[in-house]
């Protein structure tokens, strides 16, 4: 009897040593979650990072998309939260308010580059050229038809426009948590939605509800994951156009094409000169608390803004993001350096 | 009369006979037909199983070899312009010595070592390259190869205007094209390689530059994705390590310990009956009830680092523990009381009944359930995803307080990766050491468990 109580209670006692032993003991390296969109390029800085350095570890990136990882960022002050959120659209100010609320009051904003958004299919079906105007009328819950509101009647694309493939609309796109889906509303269904007159006649509470009313009958596929599920969508659904990265697409060209928007191919130079629509700056956010407690912390950040690692012919560019040209870059670094806090959108 | 009664007796057994051999008959039939049953459910599932095991065998197994260059690097002392090592001075305190060495380590990686790949690649396709094919040439070799020399460099500085043959990796996609796992056919436009690196690639293959060697990376490299081509899984395969220890360290004490006073010692009453209950109901929790656990109070209360091993080991342990105790405690009551009212009938005492007697009887259940109930462990993701063990880690880590993934967990990251042509065969060949694992664990179960049966 006494052997059993005995081993219990000391098993107990080591583990609780153990935890509290941690507890007191500094954390070395940098933690980063979030963006799914960032995580490649971040992983790949931090890589670089971690070989260019060796006085400082090699940061530890995570995902959980734009949303999951600001969540994390704003939880607190201290070794158990993350240094570091990754996100592929601004802060919002709520976020910013969570942020405070919780003590985390220097929410540092560093944008490192552009990501385009580009809608795929299948390479062994026929290509799109598609504009806003279609991919609102093949999303939305209602369309105006000759001055109604009636339930979306499109089934096929070729009904939306004859220029269009005759195939079935299946639209693969990113669920909320992912910082892709803001910019698929706002640069994609917003403008579409806009492009009808009698959208235009609605006041603005209105008009914001009806363009974001996305259907609900099996015609929208909404992903959680990461691309490669949407990819693997793609394989299960051939008639499916689904929304992805550019560099995502870009390493898998073998498999997907890309539709043009507005007549414009996704391409770095088209999505650097802004010429094609459908682009989002990418952002990271460092948190001010932590750069004197965790060590390479501004170091990192500084790395990352360097043209050797982000700008053009870097790793980063190899891998897919589109540079910010020198003067963005310049801007980007001062900001971060004078500590400028982010205020959210 | 007597006659009457035996025809009568004679009529009645020759119907009794007919409805035996016509019930017979029916029974014969049904057990044909459970039999033919059984037969099918074993065979279906055979079936499965092979479609299983051969689909990822087939997948993973290419990738156990890697596409390979054979280069002879010489360390040009031109391009790699460095000081000697420094040697710690006499009365040079430790600290200052290490700074010393840091901003050696920190000049060495400033060296190109891009540049003696490119002179090799260079001299061995035996043709000027031009500055603007610069990046078609630097496409062949995996980026983290240059890193690679510089760390031989660092360990080996006498390597300086040595010439030395290297097995350097090619890059990922590379591997893809010389694999056939992209289609060969598919215009410029769709491939990842430009035409003058395929046909590099294909002309140095063809010499035998490049070979199909086994992959020593999968084994020794941690995760990569700024080289996807070395990615490999020492870091998680130690991540996992860790893991394993602290559940067996802290599960197999408590589990056994609980499982001998719930059995031998503790009265059966209320209390008792409704801990059994709540252990079952354990038993049958989600493991991703006990990640949101873990994450609560291990990194919300207690404040343990995120992405540690440490957790991950204290969440799976929570899991592990009431297949422990089920097992312990099933195989404590499988031993013949006789044993006991034996013991007790020459005079030993309670404790000593149990430790001397049922214990070491009892012992062959117990490690099979244990061992069973860490393999489970072992293969577990969710409950990691929610306390962080899913970042991304290119650190093979040193101790359980290092940010780690996990071996499922690392599939679940390459399953993820955008470059799928390199990580669909590379997923599976994880998923093939993972299931090894598994595999020689569940063996060894099995022969713990024929090595220490006793039968009686």
């Amino acid at each position: 009897m006494s052997f059993s109580k005995s081993t219990l209670g000391i098993t107990v006692a080591a583990s609780l040593a153990v935890g509290f032993s941690t507890s007191a003991m500094a954390r070395e390296t940098i933690q980063i979650a979030g963006s799914s969109t960032v995580l490649p390029f971040a992983s790949i800085v931090a890589e670089e990072f971690g070989g260019s350095f060796p006085q400082f570890n090699t940061p530890v990136v995570g995902s959980g998309g734009s949303g999951g990882g600001l969540r994390q960022f704003c939880q607190g002050v201290g070794e158990n939260t993350i240094d570091i959120a990754n996100a592929s659209r601004a802060i919002r100010s709520g976020e910013v308010e969570n942020c405070k609320a919780n003590g985390v009051e220097e929410v540092l904003e560093v944008m490192f580059g552009y990501d385009g958004i580009v809608f795929a299919s299948r390479a062994d079906r026929d290509s799109f050229a598609l504009t806003p105007r279609h991919l609102f009328a093949a999303a939305a819950a209602e369309v105006p038809v000759d001055g109604e509101m009636v339930e979306n009647p499109y089934t096929r694309w070729s009904d939306i426009d004859s220029d269009l493939p005759d195939q079935e609309i299946v639209l693969v796109i990113p669920a909320s948590n992912h910082g892709t889906r803001e910019v698929f509303e706002e640069r994609v269904i917003h403008p579409g939605c806009d492009t009808y007159d009698e959208v235009q006649q609605l006041d603005d509470d209105a008009r914001g509800e009806f363009c974001n009313a996305l259907r609900g009958d099996g015609r929208i596929i909404e992903i959680a994951g990461d691309y490669t599920e949407t990819l693997a969508r793609l394989d299960a659904q051939a008639d499916a156009v689904g929304v992805f990265g550019l560099s995502f697409y870009d390493q898998n060209r073998d498999r997907l094409q890309v539709a043009t928007v507005d007549g414009v191919t996704p391409s770095l130079d088209t999505i650097g000169s802004g010429e094609y629509p459908v682009s989002r700056p990418l952002f990271f956010y460092v948190k001010g608390e932590h750069l004197d407690v965790i060590p390479g912390l501004a170091e990192y950040t500084e790395f990352f803004l360097n043209e050797m690692i982000s700008g053009y012919g870097s790793p980063l560019e190899d891998a897919g993001l589109i540079p910010m040209d020198d003067d963005e870059r310049a801007s980007a670094l001062e900001q971060f350096q004078a500590r400028t806090v982010a205020t959210g959108e | 009369m007597t006659t009457l009664t035996i025809e009568a007796r004679e009529v009645r057994r020759r119907e009794r006979l007919e409805t035996i051999e016509k019930s017979l008959d029916r029974r014969h039939a049904k057990e044909r037909r459970f039999r033919r049953m059984g037969l099918a459910a074993v065979t279906t599932g055979m079936v499965l199983v092979v479609i299983l095991f051969s689909s990822i065998l087939m997948r993973g197994l290419p990738a156990f070899w890697q596409a390979t260059f054979y280069l002879d690097i010489h360390f040009d002392p031109e391009v790699v312009q460095v000081e000697a090592r420094p040697v710690q001075e006499a009365g040079e305190r430790a600290a200052d010595f290490r700074d010393r060495d840091l901003a050696w380590q920190s000049q060495v990686g400033l060296v190109n070592w891009q540049q003696l790949i490119d002179d090799a690649l260079e001299a061995e396709l035996g043709e000027e390259i031009e500055a603007r094919q610069t990046r078609d040439l630097r496409a062949l070799v995996t980026s983290g190869e240059r890193r690679a020399l510089r760390d031989r460099f660092i360990d080996d500085p006498s390597l300086l205007g040595e010439t030395k043959r290297l097995k350097l990796l090619a890059s990922a996609n590379v591997d893809v094209w010389i694999k056939g796992n992209i289609d060969r056919d598919l215009p410029d436009a769709q491939q990842q390689l430009s035409a003058q690196t395929r046909e590099w690639a294909d002309a140095l293959h063809e010499r035998g530059v490049i070979r199909n060697a086994f992959s020593t990376a999968l084994f020794l490299n941690p995760d990569s994705r700024s080289s996807l081509a070395s990615a490999g899984l020492a870091g998680a395969f130690m991540g996992s390590l860790f893991m394993m220890l602290i559940v067996i360290v802290l599960s197999v004490p408590i589990g056994v310990a609980s499982a001998v006073y719930l059995e031998e010692f503790a009265p059966k009453n209320r209390l008792t009956d409704l801990i059994e209950i709540n252990i079952n109901n354990l038993a049958a929790v989600p493991s991703i009830v006990f990640g949101l656990l873990g994450a609560a109070i291990f990194i919300g209360y207690l404040r343990l680092p995120l992405s540690a091993p440490l957790v991950g080991g204290l969440v799976l342990t929570l899991m592990t523990l009431p297949t422990i105790i089920i097992a312990t405690r099933a195989s404590l009551r499988s031993i013949p009381p006789s044993i006991r009212q034996a013991a007790l009938g020459i005079g030993a005492s309670r404790i000593q009944t149990v430790f001397h007697h049922v214990l070491p009887l009892a012992l062959p259940g117990i490690l099979t359930g244990s061992i069973l109930g860490v393999a489970q462990a072992l293969g577990e993701t969710a409950p990691l995803l929610l306390i962080g063990m899913n970042a991304f880690v290119s650190n093979v880590p040193g101790s359980p307080l290092d940010q780690a993934t996990a071996l499922p967990v690392q599939i679940y990251l390459w399953q993820g990766n955008e470059l799928r042509n390199f990580f669909e065969a590379r997923t599976s060949a994880a998923i093939i050491v993972l299931l090894a694992l598994m595999l020689s664990l569940n063996a060894l179960a099995i022969w713990l468990r024929k090595k220490f049966e006793t039968r009686w």
